[in-house]
């Protein structure tokens, strides 16, 4: 029997509404009673976590890893080891790979690459549409069979609405919630900036904010049509942040997740013409930061995300035009949410941070994770809410450089990560 | 005594400040009075290499700053999109480090990619001189407007500067706004709502839909080549409206004051944005401005290209 | 080398305004004599003091004489042969020089002749003109260490200089008088 004791904590499990200090017990890879620790002899890991708070094991739902085809920017061996350098104990990932995965036996290779070199849990998901090319539904309930928790064509978006309502229709009859990257294609053009002061400014071609909100109409219509689950990725606009606010309260089905990027940067860091600010959606004015804001103070937005998006160093080396969409995120993410969320804003409290990276996306994907009641899996992130630090990517896990935030000094991070009962990394 | 130039670069008039915009106008003085010598040449750049890489495809500019560095001594080659290895693949920073490495002092670059020099200027030693990026900067274009403005009505403060046409999408209007604004000029920008958006207000200019209503108080008007190319389609519907609405024609040329100057940047569409008899009227200081963008090439590469190994 | 810095105090004086005064009448009177055809002879100033003292030398000859002699301004910093060598890059001006020059003969005129290498450029500038029948040389000080074989056919005053010492001269400036000054490093 193995077992670990925390003790000292502030554990903060929002699945069962519990945060105070405690002492939390995992007997072999699962979330234990403190009397399931029966025999005295046995070697029990003692980890002191005065001053940190423990939290189930969060989870990122929107994660790039590139495999297949794409293992020069990452693999889902380096990109587990970023997410768990990151806090992270379970990861979705996007099918925008090569092949697109769209069959099963894609699914299947990505499964068992994960469970041959992941240190985390990787969930997979599958294409709406064959190749994401928008064309033609994909096989998504065989795609649901073999193990997809979501569908979604990210990275693309369907353009044709009826095509889409199809696509609902059918992820409903096989129970898995649809992830949308709203853009509209002709709204945004080939618009790589926000459109505003800056796009003017610069030259540079810009996609509106009606261009996300359009489509973030469409999902509101068809999830109220369907009455399935539409859930809308990294929402950037206030003009969206409304429309999920009133489509919600009516009751439909309609989410919202926010990445960092969105709302500690605003367009004007574009004015260099740095690649590391380039990312889809753009960055946004900021009304759209401020209207995000209240969105994740008042509940419009409920989950969090990176939408980690590695690119190697020659290709994001180019000029702007040309370079690719994304920026890595799995590193800082927490750390930038608790830094300008919970300290400098104090726009939610902790709690309520680890709620919309637990509970939240577990509920959406309907996946045994996100808490630690007994008998959980014993994935577990240990938190300093206080620790200042500065950013330093060369040091990051991840296989690609790409980000914004090198030499940013940063208040709180992960300093632990338990997956299944065992330490994949610590500060 | 010491200059007012420091930059080895120049990538727009953004982020000059109208002292130096002045000091590359003076400069360019000294420089314009070279082309009315016998030996039009001076030795300044005797024995550095410039390399004209033009990307983005041009005669004139390109012609423009050949004969510059060729006055100025220097020796000159020009390096295409087409007889460049970018067709092989090769990335913008290995063909331009390639260049380095065979000694090139300057570059002259024009790319269709917005922030392309600006990208180049940071990664490289050499001088790099923003011969027009995308829709973001072309400054020499600019600094030669500002300097026929100047010899013309001997100063810039003051004047009533219209620009007319497709602004959205247009370098030389970008660079025109920045230095006008900067040296104290009134600029209104007049052209379809879709191609000239309310949101340039905000740069310190006014906007009008109205040319009509501008013309009778310009000071002086530039004139934009509209662009025929079908990616325009659902920016405004045709040349035909758009002559009938802000071309300048014989007529509308007819409400002008008589000092108002008439300028465009070349090439110009007859009969599109300015009729023919008013581009080669008495007003039209067209060809001055070819004159005067050799001096000012001259001056900038003058001042870049002795920063750059200093 | 042009003595560009101004110095706040100024060192031993050389000069002061009545000795400049006749060092350029006495040029101006051996020009008359060598230059029997006046109306022929242009006086190019090199910017910036060079202009001042090629415009009094005019005035001295048109008292004497009562014959209007050209004067000229030849920028050299276009012309020198270490741009980009130089901390600082120097300010070009536009020179201006009648023409056609054949015939004609051209005094370059310059304040301090020093290496030689500013009259050098001048002499370039001067032959991107037109090809002059003669050049000659008119220099208020010559301190010496020629770099290149040239050398002034009129002087206001020789003075032996060491490399570390500089020499600078003030001259047309409407507040302060006009003087020539040596400054021991």
């Amino acid at each position: 029997m193995s077992a670990i004791l925390i003790r000292n904590g502030r554990v903060i499990d929002p699945a069962n509404r519990r945060d105070k200090l405690a002492n939390l017990v995992i007997v072999d890879g699962r979330i234990a009673e403190k009397s399931a620790i029966r025999d005295p002899q046995s070697a029990i890991e003692e980890v002191d976590a005065s001053g940190l708070i423990v939290a189930p094991g969060l989870i990122d739902m929107h994660v790039h890893l590139r495999e297949p085809g794409f293992g020069h920017k990452e693999t889902i061996e380096s990109g587990a080891r970023a997410a768990a350098a990151g806090g992270f104990t379970t990861i979705v990932c996007m099918p925008n790979t090569s092949p697109v995965a769209d069959t099963p036996s894609t699914i299947a290779w990505i499964k068992e690459r994960a469970a041959a070199a992941a240190c985390v849990n990787v969930l997979p998901t599958g294409a709406i549409s064959k190749n994401i090319s928008g064309e033609e539904l994909g096989p998504i309930g065989s795609l649901a069979q073999a193990g997809v928790v979501a569908i979604t064509d990210d990275g693309h978006c369907i353009q044709n609405n009826e095509l889409m309502r199809r696509a609902v229709e059918y992820a409903r009859m096989v129970g898995v919630p649809v992830l949308d990257h709203c853009q509209d294609y002709n709204l945004a053009g080939n618009g790589v900036v926000h459109e505003g002061y800056w796009s003017t400014l610069l030259g540079l071609p810009g996609w509106p904010a009606a261009g996300e909100e359009a489509i973030v109409m469409r999902n509101i219509l068809l999830a109220d049509l369907c009455d399935h689950p539409i859930h809308c990725q990294h929402v950037s606009t206030a003009g969206s942040v409304r429309l999920l606010r009133e489509a919600r309260g009516r009751g439909v089905k309609i989410t919202g997740e926010v990445c960092p990027h969105h709302i500690v940067l605003t367009d004007e860091a574009i004015e260099n013409f740095s690649t590391n600010y380039k990312m889809n959606p753009p960055l946004r004015a900021q009304a759209d930061v401020d209207a995000l804001l209240e969105g994740i103070a008042d509940g419009t937005l409920s989950i969090l995300a990176s939408d980690h998006a590695p690119h190697a160093d020659f290709e994001k080396e180019v000029e702007f035009d040309a370079a690719p969409f994304g920026i890595i995120g799995l590193e800082t993410e927490l750390s930038l949410f608790l830094d300008l969320l919970v300290h400098k804003q104090r726009k939610i409290d902790i709690a309520r941070l680890i709620e919309m990276y637990t509970v939240e996306p577990a509920r959406l994907l309907k996946i045994n994770a996100g808490t630690l009641s007994i008998g959980a899996p014993a994935d577990v992130t240990l938190i300093d809410p206080d620790l200042e630090w500065t950013v330093k990517i060369d040091k990051f896990e991840s296989a690609s450089r790409n980000s914004p935030f090198d030499g940013w000094k940063l208040k709180g991070r992960a300093v632990r990560t338990i997956v299944g009962g065992k330490t994949v990394w610590k500060l | 005594m010491s200059t007012g130039w420091s930059r080895k670069d120049l990538l727009g008039l953004r982020e000059l400040s109208a002292e130096e915009i002045n000091f590359i106008l003076e400069t360019t003085d000294a420089f314009k009075q070279v082309g009315t010598r016998e030996i039009k040449k001076v030795p300044a750049l005797r024995g550095k290499t410039l390399v004209n890489f033009f990307v983005e495809p041009s005669t004139r500019t390109r012609t423009s700053f050949e004969l510059a560095a060729l006055r100025l001594s220097a020796d000159v080659i020009n390096i295409s999109a087409t007889t460049s290895s970018l067709t092989k693949g090769e990335t913008l920073k290995d063909t331009a480090r390639n260049l380095e490495a065979l000694h090139a002092d300057i570059l002259v670059l024009r790319h269709s990619s917005a922030g392309a020099p600006q990208f180049l200027g940071n990664r490289l030693k050499a001088s790099v001189i923003n011969a027009g990026d995308g829709a973001h900067e072309h400054p020499t274009q600019a600094l030669l407007d500002l300097y026929t403005i100047r010899e013309k009505r001997g100063k810039i403060a003051g004047l009533h500067v219209v620009i007319i046409g497709d602004i959205l999408f247009s370098r030389v209007a970008r660079s025109n706004i920045f230095g006008l604004v900067k040296l104290g000029a009134r600029v209104t920008l007049v052209g379809p709502s879709t191609l000239v958006p309310r949101e340039f207000e905000k740069l310190g200019v006014e906007v009008s839909h109205k040319i009509d209503n501008v013309l009778p108080n310009a000071d002086v008007v530039n004139l934009l080549r509209i662009q025929h190319e079908r990616q325009r389609k659902e920016y405004f519907p045709g040349i035909g409206e758009y002559t009938r609405f802000f071309g300048l024609t014989k007529e509308r040329a007819k409400l002008l004051k008589p000092d108002c100057l008439i300028m465009h940047p070349g090439p110009i569409n007859r009969g599109v944005e300015i009729d023919s008899e008013v581009a080669d009227g008495l007003q039209s200081v067209i060809l001055d401005q070819v004159t005067n963008g050799l001096a000012v090439r001259m001056a900038v590469l003058y001042l870049c290209g002795g920063i750059a190994t200093t | 080398m042009k003595n560009e810095k101004q110095s706040s105090s100024p060192g031993v004086p050389i000069m002061d305004a009545d000795g400049i005064r006749r060092a350029l009448q006495r040029i101006a009177h051996e020009i008359i004599e060598c230059d029997p055809q006046l109306a022929q002879v242009v006086l190019a100033g090199i910017p910036s003091r060079g202009v001042e003292i090629a415009q009094r030398i005019a005035e001295f000859i048109r008292r004497i004489e009562k014959i209007d002699v050209d004067t000229g301004i030849i920028d050299v910093a276009m012309h020198r042969d270490d741009v980009g060598t130089r901390a600082e890059l120097p300010v070009v001006r536009a020179s201006k020089l009648p023409v056609p020059l054949e015939e004609r003969t051209v005094i370059i005129v310059d304040d301090v002749l020093y290496t030689g290498r500013t009259v050098r450029a001048a002499m370039d500038a001067i032959n991107s003109f037109g090809r002059p029948a003669r050049i000659q040389l008119a220099a208020l000080i010559d301190r010496g260490h020629r770099e290149l074989p040239i050398r002034a056919d009129y002087v206001g005053k020789n003075l032996p200089t060491r490399a570390n010492e500089k020499v600078w001269v003030r001259i047309g400036s409407i507040n302060e008088p006009d003087g020539v000054w040596l400054i021991k490093e």
